[in-house]
């Protein structure tokens, strides 16, 4: 397995004002499995565009399987056997699996040998699948199994794979490694994206890590340990959350058999939620992705009204009480969507920082906003967070992921919550802000608050939460202290064995 | 009241006369929407029809080459809004009243020494053997080309978004742009055509104002009917079948109540005049009410390939 299948040579692409990727060159082997890894911005995303031929190279070239190549559109990447599994953006909701396939091959067959087709791969590479279904109605383990199917179906030799992970249950992630495995067995070369160091130093034979658009380092990451890789990939070393002994106090939140219908098609509804959060804890709920998180979040931000009695916030109850009030009251959140959610990307970080802040910071007074005293939360939270902005005044959509996130975050934290709830805190972000995020968290919780951290990262949820629970199909599981826990309960909790007995059938 | 002054064979005849122009625009303007393009300039593009379409047919004498001129020439006009729109990322909903404008105010221009005149008559299809049934033929089967042109089209946009390939990928650039981009197909150019073959629709439809159901020119004749067929787009879920319904709900209602002013009905004449858009919009909110409204999710957001 010595011969190189694609080689790249000083690859270089700027965009106007950064240089995305700096003379990058590595080469992928026939049938092996190399990750690619690195920050938020470190130019993973363009590398892969320009072998997918979504992006020309300015300067650098190609060669697959010894031939040059040089790809003018993914049509013709995926001529030359190249394909591409996206993190997202790439499945049409509305559209069903089989409709999803077919808009990615070149010459789809009928719809009904389509299916045919589909069944056999899905059933050969375990990823069962009904061709019928509407995407809108698959789980994120379950969408992504269209994706790769779509691949499969033109017979790839380089398979590109952008953060598969980052969605799924530990078992479905077992199925995908499986899957990855036998795939490299039989020939296919894996280019796997992720920021994942434990996952990589499992499944990849190579890695070769990026910061700030040049290569850094190609690696064994099986001979490395994940802190040795993280610290080549952020280039200075993090540090850790410390771990916390909280003395938990007073029940600050209490939600009761909390029950709402889905608020849309694709919704999930809330089944009978019953659990409470104390003083100076942290709660992790976890769940694959479109289990009733956000319609979770929304129910207690106040975004959605919910039966009286339902939700208690230190002994009052507040089910019927808007957001408004719910803030006022001491209950802050930050959504999972950073842009249109959390943030208005046209507006100023300033004027983000109004948008929740107003209130509880007194930044508005008769009427009107105090333009000064904005300025200044925000600068604060910049200044406490490390926000990189080039000013408050910056757009919040031009900032990075990261950099958004340190802010929307940040901006609740400095308003001294009572109760704090936030959906996938550190999503998209990387390593070092991640761990900002966390700890930040964590010392929120030591100051006394009570927090609620969704999301669908578990290492991030073993690191920072007391107890744990999990949300399937809008039920969320008994809470457990994160201390008596296995990986193997927590999939299980997460109903990922409820999941894959569905997929079997279908 | 007189009820039995209105003919039900004239009746019918005429609310499918008087649905056409609408079912033409709409018909085009779903095609469009379902690209992931709102184009607010549906009236405009009539009305450049109707008047382009009387201009040629006066001119020529030929009610079909009035017809086809009509197409071409809000087409051409619908591309001065693909241009701005999908090129030049002007945002569309201002885009597209301005489009509006742009048709109401040309129409006029052009319009003016066209005014009292007459067109040429677009001759009735006489189809043998149907058309002879006693009520049934002169009812339903003995109107003008573009009236079975109009149930074909409706016929065939469904079977395309249904059945082929294009229609597919049609339908995917409307549901995300950003995932057909990273697929490989040419968003823009995908729109485009869109965006074309809902102007001439539209164009046809304006055409069938000024040549078949008024048939004369004035200035404004379209009176809201690009309005309407953008509205029946929405209330019919983007769905051919329903835009069928809607347009001869509409049209329908629209004949009746005249015939009910006509005989003279106690009701007072402004509720007459407003039911056609009541009804309409009630029982298309009735049927979409129930099940998916499949709202395009691109719809109306500007494209752009750098993100």
């Amino acid at each position: 397995m010595a011969d190189t299948l694609l080689s790249l040579r000083g690859l270089t692409k700027a965009y106007p004002g950064v240089v995305a990727n700096d003379d990058v060159s590595f080469d992928i082997r026939v049938g092996e499995i190399h990750a690619l890894l690195g920050e938020n911005g470190a130019g993973k995303s363009t590398l892969v565009k320009m072998i997918y031929g979504l992006v020309k190279p300015d300067r650098g070239d190609m060669t697959l399987g010894g031939a040059p190549y040089v790809p003018g559109e993914p049509k013709a990447a995926r001529a030359s056997g190249v394909s591409m599994v996206f993190q997202h953006f790439s499945l049409f909701e509305a559209l069903s699996v089989a409709e999803n396939v077919a808009l990615g091959m070149e010459n789809p067959p009928k719809t009904r040998d389509l299916a045919r087709q589909i069944r056999e791969v899905s059933e050969t590479y375990g990823l069962p699948l009904d061709p019928f279904r509407v995407v809108g109605t698959l789980s994120a383990g379950e969408r992504q199994r269209v994706e790769i199917i779509r691949c499969l179906l033109q017979n790839p030799r380089l398979l590109i794979m952008d953060e598969p992970t980052s969605v799924l249950t530990p078992q479905e992630v077992e199925i995908l490694f499986a899957t990855l495995r036998k795939l490299s067995s039989e020939g296919t070369a894996i280019l796997y994206i992720s920021h994942k160091l434990e996952e990589i130093r499992s499944l990849c034979d190579h890695a070769t890590i990026l910061r700030l658009g040049k290569k850094v380092a190609t690696c064994t990451p099986a001979e490395s340990t994940a802190r040795e890789l993280g610290e080549l990939m952020v280039g200075s070393s993090f540090a850790a959350p410390v771990a916390r002994a909280h003395a938990s106090g007073a029940v600050l939140l209490e939600v009761q058999n909390l029950s709402l219908p889905a608020p849309g098609a694709f919704g999930t509804p809330l089944r009978d939620i019953s659990f409470s959060v104390k003083a100076g804890e942290v709660l992790g709920l976890g769940g694959v992705a479109g289990n009733g998180q956000d319609e979770l979040l929304a129910a207690l931000s106040g975004e959605r009204l919910s039966p009286p009695g339902s939700v208690t916030l230190k002994g009052e109850d507040v089910s019927r009480a808007g957001p408004m009030s719910r803030r006022d009251a001491g209950l802050l959140s930050a959504p999972e969507e950073r842009l249109g959610h959390a943030a208005a990307p046209a507006m100023s970080l300033i004027e983000n920082g109004v948008l929740t802040a107003a209130r509880r910071e007194g930044l508005v007074s008769r009427g009107f906003v105090n333009w000064g005293k904005a300025r200044k939360f925000a600068q604060s939270v910049i200044t406490a967070f490390d926000v990189r902005t080039p000013s408050p005044m910056a757009a919040a959509g031009a900032l990075s992921g990261g950099n958004l996130q340190k802010f929307v975050i940040g901006r609740e934290i400095l308003q001294r919550p009572d109760v704090l709830v936030v959906n996938q805190p550190t999503w998209g972000v990387d390593a070092a802000a991640a761990a900002a995020i966390r700890q930040a968290l964590l010392d929120l919780a030591a100051k006394g608050a009570a927090i609620i951290v969704i999301s669908q990262d578990l290492d991030e949820l073993m690191e920072v939460s007391d107890r744990f629970g999990a949300l399937n199909e809008g039920r969320l599981s008994p809470l457990r202290p994160v201390s008596e826990l296995n990986m193997e309960q927590i999939g299980l909790m997460m109903g990922g064995a409820h999941d894959m007995e569905v997929a079997h059938v279908a | 009241m007189d009820l039995s002054s209105i003919n039900p064979i004239l009746l019918i005849a005429s609310i499918m006369i008087s649905a056409t122009p609408i079912l033409l625009a709409a018909i085009g303007e779903m095609v469009v929407e379902k690209a992931g393009v709102l184009n607010l300039g549906v009236e405009g593009m009539m009305i450049t029809g109707a008047v382009v379409g009387f201009a040629t047919a006066v001119s020529t004498g030929s009610p079909t080459l009035g017809f086809a001129a009509a197409a071409l020439a809000s087409a051409v006009l619908s591309l001065s809004f693909g241009v701005l729109t999908q090129m030049l990322l002007s945002n569309q909903v201002a885009t597209g009243l301005g489009l509006t404008l742009v048709g109401l105010g040309l129409s006029a221009l052009i319009g003016k020494p066209y005014e009292g005149m007459k067109s040429p008559t677009m001759s009735k299809l006489d189809i043998p053997i149907l058309g002879d049934i006693p009520v049934l033929g002169p009812m339903l089967f003995s109107h003008d080309p573009m009236v079975y042109f109009s149930l074909f089209l409706v016929l065939a946009v469904w079977g395309f978004l249904k059945f082929t390939r294009a229609g597919l990928i049609l339908r995917a650039v409307g549901e995300s742009h950003d995932a057909a981009h990273a697929l490989g197909y040419k968003v823009i150019r995908i729109r485009m055509m869109a965006i074309f073959f809902g102007g001439a629709c539209a164009g046809l439809g304006g055409a069938y104002l000024s040549l078949v159901r008024v048939p004369q020119w004035t200035e404004g004749m379209t009176a809201g009917a690009g309005w309407i067929a953008l509205a029946i787009v929405v209330f019919a879920s983007w769905r051919a079948e329903r835009i069928l319904i809607g347009a001869y709900l509409f049209g329908g209602v629209t004949v009746l109540q005249l015939n009910l002013q006509a005989a003279g009905a106690r009701v007072p004449v402004e509720i007459l005049s407003m039911s056609p858009y009541l009804i309409t919009i009630l029982v298309l909110v009735i049927i979409s009410a129930r099940g998916a409204h499949g709202a395009p999710a691109s719809l109306g957001r500007p494209f752009h390939a750098s993100r």
